[in-house]
């Protein structure tokens, strides 16, 4: 279905991306704010009935916007993880429009958009390599381009507003069934505010050969992105979906607060692949939960590097019999960083399967936590769950905690829990130099090493980029 | 070429060499002998500037000419000394060819070092998929002591340390890095440190260094090496 021409251009990418991370940009560039239309800071009813109204929105989404915002009101901020009580809502503009009509070509982008993607790496793309990219600018996607085969295959991948308006039944069958409005303060605010992020559908038997990506930006002061992304696998079906993100520097903080929900049908497999990088004045507070039907698989990787702080536990619900669900994560925070981050499994049915994989490295101060919650409820027999969590702590100043929940109600369940801390060792350092390496090439090389495991399922572009982030932080370039 | 004044190293507070001065010329072979805990693989670290050795003050290391003393271990091995590890380490998710890469970073096309490090592998009969592998995760000793003198090869340094590339390494083993070891060149020096003699058999030291007590006790020729097979080296001190 994909030909090989496909390969050569993300090469392409690969090489311009690499050039620019070698500007010294520190990961935050923002192009000058140019939004056509806003809603005024802070957050009412009237706020929220304003979004949905220049939206166009059905009226239960309206209704669901302000039910889910009566709940944000009503709703306490998580009493764990990380310190919350920064964040000022009242500040925040919950909705930003950049243009008026989505440009369907490159050419019809304006400049400072193209810009923006240069500097991150989507940059004089073919089109050939943009069908399948959905790029998402400020609050909007604004630039989509869907590959015509996807479309002949009946394959929607769209943004989330695009969704609404061209499928509403589908939408309205799973928007907010997973994660609803009441699951936490963060949920509900995203489901009063939501805007942009993707939609995937996946007829039955129909197996998706090429990622389908997304870049996301935050480009605005005091700006949230509350991007809202469902993928719908039927049955049989198979997709990758990955989520690329970098962001810019700003003195004041910014709330990134998505939902997920991804529902993976019989026999289908959903994998779910994210590198975000944001910029360290970020509270990133992400939802991302995914159903499992029977004999079903869904795979979750999640690479966190930058933000200030996040909190982020991808889930599965392992709800049909032998239904399979994997987390592989990795979680990089250096100074005034808190990664707070995890996995849940919840296990309903017979011989279902669960395997976290979950690596961490702190530095310079920084603090990376592992919370991880398993569930084998009653009746789950011949279950099956395995968890690792593994830490690397670079210096003295820096942290890193462990918090695995385990319930388990269910006796007849295979259980296996490995967790280890390491410090990054003199002795390997030394071997490295005395092999010609720079102090911080052996650092780099070393912590690279520590989390293969879980970067190896990456694309190849993602973990090259990603290996060059770390390379990046290793050095202390970026503060 | 390397040259040791005054070499004087402790470890934690408790000194394990003393005063040793001492040179090594290009162009010759080193045996190095003595029996455990004389110093032998002290003097091997305290060359390569392992940061916990510390020097005396006077102490002083030259390689040809220059001080490298206050050198950490990158610039001393970009200077051209190699040091094997007497028990090479396991790096968990590092491939020896991305450590060679990088070593060689600027200098060596990665293409023509990937080229070279397959024609080492099998010459000394190291298996192609250890090549893409953890570097020595779940390797035997025979094979951490191939994949040393693999990068040894590969990175092609002019002074070269082998420490104990003797132990734990079968017949075979032995045999192929004994091979490599005796295509050495004039340009290059080697220091062999070993604890028998078995290496030797298949390799002709130009000079026999004993050590003993964290000193060198005597210097000899390729027969020195066999009145310690003989006798041990109770003797050597006198």
């Amino acid at each position: 279905m994909v030909t090989g021409k496909w390969e050569v251009k993300r090469e392409n990418i690969m090489q311009t991306k690499i050039t620019n991370l070698n500007m010294d940009y520190r990961y935050g560039f923002s192009m000058p704010e140019k939004a056509v239309f806003k809603t005024r800071k802070g957050l009412d009813e009237q706020v929220v009935n304003e979004i949905s109204r220049i939206k166009k929105e059905p009226p239960w989404m309206t209704k669901f916007r302000l039910k889910a915002y009566r709940i944000f009101q009503k709703k306490a901020l998580p009493g764990w993880g990380g310190d919350l009580s920064k964040i000022n809502f009242e500040e925040i503009y919950y909705y930003l429009k950049p243009t008026f009509s989505r440009a369907s070509s490159w050419e019809e982008l304006p400049e400072e958009i193209k810009k923006t993607y240069d500097i991150i790496g989507v940059p004089q793309a073919e089109k050939k390599f943009l069908a399948g990219v959905s790029a998402q600018y400020e609050s909007e996607v604004v630039y989509e381009s869907i590959n015509k085969k996807l479309r002949k295959l009946g394959v929607i991948f769209c943004d989330m507003d695009t969704a609404l308006q061209k499928y509403p039944k589908i939408v309205k069958q799973y928007f907010g069934t997973l994660i609803p409005p009441h699951d936490n303060k963060f949920a509900a605010l995203n489901s009063a505010v939501w805007s942009g992020g993707s939609f995937v559908y996946v007829p039955q038997g129909i197996k998706v050969d090429l990622p389908l990506q997304a870049y996301f930006r935050i480009n605005a002061e005091r700006f949230g992105q509350f991007e809202r992304t469902l993928i719908i696998a039927e049955e049989g079906s198979d997709v990758h979906y990955i989520e690329g993100c970098t962001a810019p520097i700003y003195t004041t903080d910014s709330l990134h607060a998505a939902v997920v929900e991804i529902f993976v049908k019989k026999n289908a497999r959903v994998r779910y692949t994210t590198v975000q990088n944001w910029s360290t004045n970020v509270y990133n507070l992400v939802t991302k939960r995914a159903r499992a039907e029977s004999h079903a698989l869904m795979e979750w990787i999640d690479c966190n590097i930058g933000s200030k702080l996040t909190m982020k536990y991808p889930s599965v619900y392992l709800y049909g019999e032998g239904a399979r669900g994997e987390v592989l994560s990795i979680a990089f925070a250096g100074r005034n960083q808190l990664q707070d981050a995890g996995a849940k499994m919840l296990h309903f049915a017979p011989n279902t399967s669960s395997r976290i994989v979950s690596k961490s490295i702190s530095k310079d101060g920084g603090r990376t936590s592992y919370r991880g919650l398993v569930q084998v409820m009653p009746g789950a027999k011949n279950s099956s769950v395995y968890v690792s969590c593994d830490a690397l702590i670079i210096d003295e100043k820096s942290r890193s905690d462990t918090y695995p929940y385990m319930k388990i109600k269910e006796s007849e369940t295979e259980i296996q829990h490995e967790a280890t801390v390491e410090k990054l060792g003199d002795e390997k350092l030394f071997y490295l130099m005395a092999r010609g390496l720079k102090k911080v090439d052996a650092e780099g090389l070393l912590v690279n090493g520590f989390i293969e495991p879980v970067a190896r399922e990456i694309p190849l572009e993602y973990s090259i980029e990603l290996n060059r982030l770390i390379n990046l932080e290793m050095s202390g370039s970026v503060g | 070429m390397l040259k040791l004044q005054s070499l004087s190293v402790s470890i934690n507070g408790k000194q394990i060499l003393h005063k040793i001065d001492f040179e090594f010329a290009k162009g010759k072979i080193y045996a190095i002998m003595g029996p455990n805990g004389s110093g032998k693989s002290t003097l091997a670290y305290t060359i390569m500037g392992h940061p916990t050795y510390k020097l005396a003050k006077n102490s002083k290391i030259f390689y040809n000419g220059q001080e490298i003393t206050p050198l950490p271990a990158n610039e001393r091995a970009e200077k051209g000394i190699f040091l094997s590890y007497q028990t090479p380490l396991s790096l968990a998710g590092v491939k020896v060819n991305q450590l060679l890469q990088l070593a060689l970073s600027g200098k060596k096309d990665p293409l023509f070092i990937r080229r070279q490090a397959l024609k080492i592998a099998k010459q000394l009969r190291i298996n192609e998929d250890l090549l893409n592998r953890s570097l020595n995760e779940g390797a035997s000793g025979g094979e951490r002591k191939k994949m040393e003198v693999l990068q040894a090869a590969v990175l092609d340094k002019e002074l070269m340390i082998f420490d104990e590339i003797d132990t734990g390494v079968d017949v075979d083993a032995l045999k192929s890095i004994a091979a490599y070891l005796r295509r050495f060149q004039k340009d290059k020096a080697y220091i062999i440190i070993t604890h028998y003699n078995r290496i030797l058999h298949y390799l002709k030291p130009h000079f026999v260094v004993i050590m003993d007590k964290g000193k060198i006790v005597r210097v000899g020729d390729r027969q020195l090496a066999k009145q310690v097979e003989k006798s041990g080296y109770g003797e050597m001190g006198s």
